[in-house]
């Protein structure tokens, strides 16, 4: 298990109820220049989010055990609630008439800038786990980071994420250790989903102009400056799961994040999104 | 809700005086709980219902997450989501019930699996537009409450309490499906027509629910006596006919049944019942998903196996280290 940091901090439960409101007054929606680029970053996180949701959602009545199956509906729609919230805020920022429904619904895959990792088919539980648990490191490592954000907004919705993001990481740690370190067949089906997923870690740290642009404001850490960390929890967890982190290439596949994709996502929106594609303009 | 034809264990021989002394009880409405003594009859007779509730809960996950990969807007799929987790949680509740009888969930889904018990016929029926979200929520929902609503009161005190917990959250299922229902039918031409698409599709299956009438219901009798089961299989059909006919007025629907009329007299509404060689077809497993349904829990359970053993084979390793380490220290 990762030691996780201190979730005891005055200001997050604060933090965390403004979320819900939407409310607080934030100069970065004001800056016209920084606009583009905290759109594509806020899309980053709510696509991201969104497209994991997708994929554990899968998993629904099919899980290994009926706790199991809790777990995943309930992860699953912590990730659509932050979504929400991101692309909500996406939205915002955007102040073009959209919201966080027409940016799910009704972009197509080049517009989505979910990390490749995400969009990967789910495979068995392993991959499944095994996923969670690389994304959930990074996810926790950023959310901590964004607490502090000069964005109050984005601040806000970190707390309110990361109080649920905290018990995935928990989780899908101890699952790791667990399946890892327990029969012969669960440590091979490990191995072979962390070699799968392993190169698709890079880019959850590759920084760009757009982090670059809400680095500069305070808003969001550098993506690079989450390695070491999330390298830290990984190693400590896989150490303990009997699992070697794996010496292929982590960064070769890449390019969710500028909306460059993998056969796997069209696929997924057409599925997602055929209900709002065949009756345009209806409610629901 | 959820248990069809489930048969009782009542003997004909003449009483005990423990089973006397126990039916007393239940007369007094006394709870029975785990560890008291009860006739075998009456274990067995609930260890079926409280099964085939459960089995009910999690293969009832199956036609609703169906839609969840396409539910048409993100509040939705998160609503969505939450009341399939809570099925999944109802059949945590009924099978832990189940466990104070003396048999394990695994013993149970073996049972499940091998087709030697049933689930709700209910979940045979496919789910083919949105508004299916919305119609099994309204009436396969409302259909359970109706069931579950008196079963809060039944003899057997773990059942009981599940069944508190469990009709807490039907009633905000039940509300959500209405109220996809109502967004339908109010909504565009199409929506309409899927909407009263869906109450044809789901209207006699769901009077179905409540099993056959009561002319031809054989198990009743024992059940009832022993307070497991409440009211009869076309009291609550009827309950359900009056409560829900207004609420499909009231959406500007149809009810697919050209009898249906008022009755004054009766206070309730006259209608037609449903086709029963159809029920027993899919009791025997024609529906038009039984196949499918089983098939993708036992592909499941089988699939997961190696879950299962990775997880039991750490908890193994960590008990003997643990135990090792305390043994080093002494």
């Amino acid at each position: 298990m990762p030691s996780l940091p201190d979730m005891n901090t005055p200001n997050v439960e604060e933090l965390a109820a403004r979320a819900a409101k939407g409310q607080s007054h934030d100069p970065h929606l004001e800056n016209v220049e920084l606009k583009p680029a905290f759109f594509d970053w806020l899309c980053r996180m709510g696509d991201s989010t969104l497209i994991l949701g997708h994929r554990v959602s899968e998993w629904c009545g099919k899980a290994p055990a009926l706790e199991e199956d809790i777990a995943l509906a309930n992860t699953a729609l912590d990730l659509i609630g932050h979504t929400q919230m991101w692309l909500g805020l996406a939205a915002e920022v955007e102040d073009a008439g959209r919201d966080a429904d027409r940016l799910a619904y009704l972009r197509d895959a080049m517009k989505f800038r979910n990390l490749l990792i995400v969009e990967l088919p789910k495979g068995d539980m392993a991959q499944t786990v095994m996923r969670q648990f690389l994304f959930d490191a990074w996810h926790h490592a950023m959310l901590t980071r964004l607490l502090s954000s000069t964005s109050p907004r984005v601040a806000e919705i970190a707390a309110k994420a990361l109080k649920e993001v905290t018990y995935h990481l928990e989780r899908s740690s101890d699952l790791v250790i667990r399946l890892g370190d327990g029969t012969e067949e669960s440590n091979r089906r490990m191995r072979h989903a962390l070699d799968i997923l392993w190169p698709y870690t890079g880019e959850m740290f590759m920084t760009d102009s757009v982090d670059e642009a809400v680095a500069a404001e305070g808003i969001a850490p550098r993506a690079d400056e989450l390695r070491t960390e999330w390298v830290e929890t990984v190693r400590e967890v896989l150490d303990e799961a009997t699992l070697d982190l794996p010496k292929a290439k982590a960064d070769a596949q890449k390019g969710g994040k500028s909306g460059r994709h993998t056969e796997h996502l069209g696929f997924l929106l057409a599925e997602m999104q055929f209900l709002q594609r065949a009756y345009p303009g209806a409610e629901w | 809700m959820y248990a069809q034809m489930v048969k009782s264990e009542g003997g004909d021989a003449e009483a005990t005086p423990e089973e006397l002394a126990f039916q007393a009880r239940i007369d007094r409405d006394e709870k029975i709980e785990p560890k008291e003594w009860m006739p075998e009859g009456y274990r067995k007779t609930l260890i079926r219902q409280i099964g085939q509730h459960a089995h009910s809960e999690i293969v009832g996950q199956l036609p609703e997450g169906n839609w969840i990969t396409r539910a048409p807007t993100l509040e939705r799929k998160a609503i969505l989501l939450a009341k399939v987790q809570d099925e999944a949680g109802h059949g945590l509740y009924l099978y832990s019930a189940a466990e104070t009888l003396g048999v394990s969930r695994d013993e149970l889904l073996e049972k499940l699996h091998s087709g030697e018990m049933k689930y709700s016929s209910i979940f045979n029926y496919p789910t083919l537009t949105w508004a299916d979200m919305g119609a099994v929520g309204w009436l396969v929902d409302g259909a359970a409450i109706m069931n579950q609503v008196p079963l809060q009161r039944t003899s057997y005190g773990p059942y009981s309490r599940a069944m508190i917990r469990i009709c807490k959250e039907e009633s905000f299922h039940q509300r959500q499906g209405y109220h996809i229902m109502m967004k339908m039918a109010r909504g565009t031409p199409e929506q309409k027509e899927m909407a009263q698409d869906a109450l044809n599709r789901f209207w006699f299956p769901s009077l179905m629910m409540f099993g056959p009438s009561d002319k031809d219901s054989v198990h009743s009798e024992k059940s009832m006596a022993w307070k497991i089961k409440i009211n009869t299989n076309d009291e609550l059909r009827q309950r359900f006919v009056n409560e829900t006919v207004p609420q499909a007025e009231f959406l500007g629907l149809t009810v697919p049944d050209p009898e249906l009329a008022w009755n004054e007299e009766k206070q309730g509404y006259d209608f037609s019942e449903p086709d029963w060689a159809e029920f027993f077809d899919v009791i025997k497993g024609n529906g038009p998903c039984n196949r499918e349904r089983l098939a993708t829990r036992k592909d499941a359970w089988d699939e997961g196996a190696w879950f299962r053993d990775g997880l039991t084979a750490h908890a193994e390793k960590s008990a003997k280290r643990r135990a090792a380490a305390r043994h080093a220290a002494e």
